[in-house]
């Protein structure tokens, strides 16, 4: 990673001093919890006291962000991105290769990896061969060829999810803005004598899909490109974006709510399984 | 002596549990009590299997006509169940079950399964299969007559996608057609976007303040429509970064997409004629964990505090803690994705946003080529067709809808 300064300075008196309560803390907290953990052997509960005090202190140093940039939230990131990077990695050995590759290669490997060994099947191997391939631009002479199937995979997907996406997303959205504009209309006068807000109510839905039908044209009005947004053109291009942020608006409230959840989560996890005070 | 014996019998029998007794008592009566067995429902009728349109031949499609009994009267049908086998007259120990228990009413079902052999759920393609259905009741069970033999088979043309085939073919003719607008010298308008026009000024920021640009790609792999659009965008803001010699920090959250970013950073290099400017390590992989990610991205921005941010892509829920980020270390910044769940975040903490479309569009209002410009226009002939097809289907729905029209004379008359 491109991270750090060039300027390495010694910790100051404040800092060092700062290290140490947080250091005592963290011994109080894991005898604390080790010595009342209700778990069948010590071991185990000096273990868990000591994953539970670990947990709230990379919480509490990744919340320090908030303050500012600090080693405590700089050790937090850096276990955090290490520690998922070989994760990952290790996953993607083990499902991929192992999991998906080996039982269709080998017979050998498979019993090597402990893995059942299905079928021989060409497929993989070419899915193999396109990985050597991308290995290659560690060559500097042969790097080129690692754009192929770069390309292939690229251009497959992307292929593909145009047919999938104009199904799905594109004629779908474009069958279900065939709204009835005038929902179980039985005439005027039966529309105005049971005139009501409910919102299973006539004139609730009625409007309702004028709003639909009316945001998804004026939205699309909008997307012009070409044209110039002037005139009729310009006003529908205008109520379009103002329906596209009225939509934010209400799309932001909602995930900020479900944001607070998650910090709800972190919360309660600090003051019920570490302090154990709630 | 016999009487006693007789005496403990009837003692033993009349102290017996009743369960026993009545084990004793069906065994003593089996063949003197006649049993009335339940009559069976109406079975139902017109029973057709045939192989499901538009797969992969791995599903038959049966239908049947309910039964006369359907959910009434005493002879109630609750429920039905599919059975199949590999021969008409195959005894009843040869028939499967294909479907669970069917809701009464149901008149179709697909039984359908994949194509590994030594799976649960395989199914064998081009074979004959037989099917039966049965009508349940609550204690018994009628069953129809048999249909087949019928195979699945699988499909090259799926006829449902047939209106994707013909947009699809009515783009491509629409941009064939204004590409070669675009390239007879034509001048195409392109209305402005005012996200595109503050990606120099931006620039210049950053290299007036001798800091970074950071350019984030997103979570999307290197296939999805956003991270192309953003690989186009990312290559002339590398060439400028280039030109104006400013440092460019591009951190990736996906392998392949780091591969692509540095393909692309360094021909932009080469284009700007500094090709030994590029630094390998300035487009480099993170983590392709999403908060870790962020952690990484977020700590970068604190140290190397960039003057101009991008963030350009598709975005989960990382979009609100970068763009939080560089609004509090006072970059200038610049996002656009097609995830409408994140937009919102972008609008709110960036200065600049492109919206869907606009991150599709924008790196043709970046190169300003006939061939991209000639793109747009037929996207935007592309629209118009959807407008129209939308101003067609809701009028065709109320010419449908004859009472309405009927009503709404009578009203007026």
């Amino acid at each position: 990673m491109a991270t750090g300064n060039g300027n390495r300075k010694s910790p100051s008196n404040a800092v060092k001093i700062i290290l140490v309560i947080v250091a005592v803390v963290f011994l109080i907290s894991w005898i604390s919890k080790a010595t009342t953990g209700m778990a069948d052997s010590t071991w185990l509960n000096i273990r868990d006291g000591f994953l539970i005090t670990f947990a709230a202190f990379l919480t509490l140093s990744i919340f320090s962000f908030l303050y500012n940039d600090n080693p405590f939230y700089k050790f937090a990131e850096h276990l955090y991105v290490g520690v998922s990077a070989a994760y990952w990695m290790c996953l993607g050995f083990w499902s991929i290769i192992v999991g998906n590759f080996v039982p269709h290669a080998s017979k050998t490997l498979s019993t090597f990896f402990k893995v059942p060994f299905q079928e021989y099947s060409w497929f993989y191997y070419v899915a193999f061969a396109f990985g050597v391939i991308l290995l290659m631009r560690l060559l500097p002479k042969a790097g080129w060829i690692a754009r192929w199937p770069l390309a292939v995979i690229i251009g497959t997907t992307a292929g593909f999810n145009l047919s999938r996406y104009l199904h799905s997303d594109f004629m779908s959205q474009v069958g279900n803005t065939f709204q009835p504009l005038f929902v179980d209309w039985q005439g005027a006068g039966h529309f105005f004598s049971n005139l009501s807000l409910a919102a299973d109510g006539q004139l609730v839905m009625s409007a309702g899909n004028w709003i639909v039908v009316v945001g998804v044209l004026c939205g699309l009005v909008y997307f012009f490109f070409s044209k110039e947004h002037k005139g009729m053109f310009g006003a529908a291009s205008r109520l379009g974006i103002w329906i596209l942020m009225i939509t934010f608006g209400a799309s932001f409230g909602y995930t900020v709510m479900g944001r607070i959840s998650l910090l709800v989560g972190r919360i309660t996890f600090l003051f019920d399984d570490w302090l154990s005070i709630l | 002596m016999r009487k006693l014996a007789l005496i403990c019998v009837v003692m033993v029998l009349a102290f017996l549990p009743p369960p026993l007794l009545g084990e004793v008592d069906s065994a003593l009566l089996q063949d003197s009590v006649t049993v009335d067995l339940p009559e069976p429902p109406a079975p139902p009728g017109n029973v057709t299997a045939t192989d499901n349109p538009n797969d992969n031949g791995r599903a038959i499609r049966v239908t049947w006509e309910l039964s006369a009994d359907d959910t009434t009267g005493m002879k109630n049908v609750i429920g039905y169940r599919i059975n199949r086998a590999e021969a008409r007259d195959a005894a009843d120990s040869l028939w499967t079950e294909a479907s669970d228990i069917l809701p009464s009413g149901t008149t179709e079902f697909i039984h359908s399964g994949d194509g590994e052999e030594d799976g649960p759920d395989y199914f064998a393609k081009n074979y004959d299969f037989y099917y039966r259905v049965h009508a349940l009741t609550a204690d018994t069970f009628s069953v129809s007559a048999v249909v087949g033999p019928v195979q699945a088979k699988d499909n090259w043309y799926n006829t449902g996608v047939t209106f994707v085939l013909l947009f699809v073919a009515l783009f491509i003719i629409l941009t064939v057609t204004f590409v070669r607008i675009a390239r007879k010298g034509k001048e195409l308008y392109i209305r402005p976007l005012a996200g595109i026009e503050a990606v120099d000024e931006a620039i210049g920021r950053a290299t007036e303040m001798g800091k970074p640009t950071l350019y984030i790609l997103g979570l999307g792999s290197a296939a999805d429509i956003a991270t192309i659009a953003s690989f186009a965008i990312l290559s002339r803001v590398a060439k400028k970064v280039a030109e104006y010699q400013t440092p460019l920090l591009v951190p990736c959250y996906e392998p392949f997409v780091m591969t692509v970013a540095q393909d692309t950073v360094r021909a932009a290099y080469m284009d700007a004629g500094r090709p030994d400017d590029y630094d390998e390590d300035s487009v480099y992989f993170v983590t392709s964990s999403q908060f870790a990610y962020v952690a990484g991205v977020m700590g970068t921005m604190i140290r190397e505090k960039p003057a101009t941010n991008f963030y350009l892509g598709m975005f989960h829920a990382e979009s609100l803690l970068l763009a939080e980020t560089g609004a509090m270390i006072g970059s200038i910044q610049i996002a656009g994705t097609d995830q409408i769940a994140q937009l919102p975040f972008f609008v709110v903490a960036c200065d600049y946003t492109l919206i869907g479309e606009e991150l599709y569009a924008a790196s043709v209002y970046l190169s300003r080529e006939p061939v991209l410009l000639g793109t747009i226009k037929a996207q935007d002939w592309a629209k118009a067709v959807v407008v129209g097809t939308i101003l067609a289907g809701l009028l065709a729905r109320l010419l449908v809808d004859l009472d309405f029209i009927k009503t709404v004379f009578e009203v007026s008359v």
